[in-house]
């Protein structure tokens, strides 16, 4: 019993992590599987919905507020790939990544400029803010949801994407563009439609990362989001359970090396183990094979 | 923009303030016929120090404004503040010295976090610059040079200090030290906490977090697990609130400790109605000079940039004392050097000394201010503010 009160809060912090970092990586698995882009705004859009809750619980109440980030990350996520990236669609690949990139300072940028640099305190929600014990160990209800809901809206999203008339639409675009819009598919509503399931559950990440780790500043979407795209890669990028399944073990091997006492190397893993999969097994996990079109 | 409304800030406040600084001044403060002398505040208002950076260049201003001239050699001159923000970051750093540099300043204030006035020291070497380290408390930056001064207390001080209070007051035989790599602040007092502690017979358990985390969960966890008496973590305002709301949600309940960096309204906002115990070695205590403290409390409150920059409200921070000294000290080195030539002031440094509200100010052979005593402050987590605990020294 000692064993597990000891053991648990490593195993537990990692699940919740890991469960967060999901959230983040189906949108960057997503989005890299219609348009074979790697959005790097992704971490910090996931950082505008954080410090949105920081900003929104101020003007309204909390019933109101956690639609209201959600709506407005939706927006955000929605205008940045109408603004930043639909302009380049026909461009080469190379200049919308760019373009990305420059969107991701941009919002670092500015969040700097509110915020005045300082640290935002997130607010704390009552219920999933409190404290439990669960088997001796101490720790709150948003690390225990965050798998459960995780998996909730995973499973949705499979579905989503697998039984409905627009899920067949991502899934076509996703094999290929071109012919998609030969046979009448609107790429831009698919491609929006991606955004904003993106941000969506960036926004739902954004929530439950914060309540459990409450500081908030311009660079807090840099780390999760790096890491959120090592396991999009790890698990195979383009692959919505892959990218899942990848975020849960970077989360709860992070956790663990913490744990043994190997803290200095925590981040090293994560990124050593993005070299690996790439030497060993590019396609990741759950990736596609990759075939040369003639 | 930013840039230039404090700027617009300063001008007001040397316009304003400008009676403020003994008669004898009153008519030639005006006039400042002597030119301009440009002090640089070298100070992080980004970053991971960005919270404490600010506090500390208020107190700077805040001497600004009391006393915007200075009298050198029957001449009256205008001080201007030059400020610039060094991201808290050892790498933006330089540039931000460099900034200073290419403006002319005759000494340089600053940093508030070791790391950055180590980073930026060769910058104001080469340019012949004194700099005056108003709150940067590891040895290497006053080391092996002779540009570098520093107003407080030093961490091998202060990390004695600290581990004697561990072992005084909490009989502490194990404890759990927390710093960030590559942090020179945190990673300097958590060794010498960690040698002291040994010393007095303790064992310590000594962990890192990388940059940029904000999981610490974990740590927590060990330390719990170590059977910790004390937790020590010398860390930024930012990971500590951190630790703070994580040790509150696994219900830690043995005290942290930290240095000086903690004494800030950041902790004691994230301490609030929690189940946590925070001591921390401090410069200054409030109360201790209640002319100062009350008057710098309305100037922050008369504008509200200012009350933004203390994090919003009135708790005075220790390092506001301090940056108010700094200024001072600056002053009485401008005076003794007989003109504002950067190298004359550097010459003048060594034999200043300035009673400040912390304390006299003597300088010894490396450019260290003569100290031999901390405050130690508890945080009262009701009520959201420190609490004076004792005066610690080392035995």
């Amino acid at each position: 019993m000692d064993f597990v009160r000891d053991n648990l809060p490593y195993i537990l912090a990692g699940i919740s992590v890991g469960g967060q970092y999901a959230l983040i990586a189906i949108g960057y698995t997503m989005v890299y599987g219609i348009l074979r882009l790697i959005n790097f705004a992704h971490g910090d859009m996931f950082m505008i919905a954080g410090l949105m809750g920081v900003y929104a619980v101020t003007w309204m109440p909390l019933y109101l507020a956690i639609p209201f980030v959600i709506i407005f990350t939706v927006i955000l996520g929605f205008a940045i790939e109408r603004v930043a990236y639909k302009p380049l669609r026909s461009a080469p690949r190379m200049s919308v990544m760019i373009s990305a990139i420059g969107v991701s300072y941009l919002l670092q940028n500015l969040a700097l400029y509110i915020t005045g640099g300082l640290t935002k305190t997130y607010p704390s929600i009552p219920w999933i803010s409190n404290t439990v014990k669960v088997f001796g160990a101490t720790t709150k209800v948003v690390t225990l949801i965050t798998p459960v809901l995780t998996i909730a809206l995973v499973v949705a999203l499979v579905l989503l994407i697998n039984h409905t008339k627009m899920g067949m639409a991502m899934r076509a675009v996703s094999r290929d563009f071109e012919t998609a819009r030969l046979m009448g598919i609107k790429i831009d509503s698919v491609i929006s439609l991606t955004f904003i399931i993106g941000s969506f559950l960036a926004a739902v990440g954004s929530i439950l990362y914060f309540s459990n780790y409450t500081g908030v500043m311009p660079t807090a979407g840099a780390m999760p989001g790096l890491k959120a795209f090592v396991a999009a890669v790890f698990g195979g990028i383009g692959s919505i359970p892959g990218a899942v399944i990848g975020a849960f073990i970077i989360g709860i091997c992070e956790n663990i090396i913490k744990g043994v006492g190997w803290t200095t190397f925590s981040d090293a893993f994560t990124f050593a183990l993005l070299i690996v999969i790439l030497i060993v097994k590019p396609t990741g996990l759950f990736g596609e094979k990759n075939i040369d079109k003639v | 923009m930013k840039k230039l409304a404090l700027l617009l800030v300063f001008v007001l406040a040397v316009a304003t303030f400008s009676v403020g600084c003994g008669s004898k001044d009153k008519a030639a403060a005006t006039a400042g016929e002597g030119g301009v002398i440009k002090i640089g505040v070298y100070e992080p208002a980004s970053g991971d120090n960005g919270a404490g950076g600010k506090q500390e260049t208020l107190g700077i201003q805040y001497a600004n404004s009391i006393c915007p001239t200075v009298e050198i050699n029957g001449v009256t001159y205008d001080v201007q503040l030059e400020l610039v923000d060094n991201e808290s970051s050892t790498d933006k750093g330089p540039t931000a010295a460099k900034n200073l540099v290419g403006k002319g300043v005759s000494v340089v204030l600053g940093s508030y976090g070791s790391g950055v006035s180590i980073a930026a020291s060769d910058i104001f070497a080469e340019a012949g610059i004194p700099a005056i380290g108003v709150t940067c408390t590891n040895p290497q930056v006053t080391e092996g040079n002779t540009h570098y001064f520093r107003i407080c207390f030093l961490d091998p001080f202060q990390g004695t200090v600290l581990a004697n209070f561990a072992t005084d007051v909490f009989a502490a035989k194990t404890a759990y030290c927390l710093s960030k790599l590559g942090d020179d602040y945190s990673v300097g007092l958590c060794n010498y906490f960690q040698k002291a502690f040994e010393g007095l017979g303790g064992k310590v358990v000594y962990e890192t977090f990388p940059d940029g985390n904000s999981d610490f969960t974990s740590y927590v966890a060990n330390a719990i697990k170590a059977n910790a008496d004390v937790f020590f973590a010398p860390v930024s305002t930012e990971a500590a609130a951190l630790i703070i709301d994580q040790a509150n949600a696994q219900g830690m309940d043995m005290p942290i400790l930290a240095g000086d960096t903690w004494d800030s309204n950041v902790i004691t906002g994230a301490a609030k109605g929690k189940n946590v115990e925070i001591y921390v070695t401090t410069f200054y205590q409030e109360g201790g000079n209640p002319e100062f403290d009350s008057g710098v409390k309305a100037w922050i409150e008369a504008d509200s940039t200012n009350l933004a920059n203390n994090g919003g409200n009135t708790d005075l921070a220790a390092v506001t004392a301090m940056g108010y000294d700094a200024y001072f000290t600056a002053l009485e080195a401008l005076k003794a050097a007989g003109s504002p030539a950067p190298a004359d002031v550097m010459a003048a440094l060594p034999g200043v000394s300035y009673k400040g509200v912390c304390g006299m100010i003597t300088f010894n052979e490396t450019g260290d201010a003569n100290r031999d005593i901390a405050y130690v402050k508890k945080c009262n987590t009701e009520t959201g503010a420190w609490e004076f605990v004792a005066e610690q020294g080392v035995k």
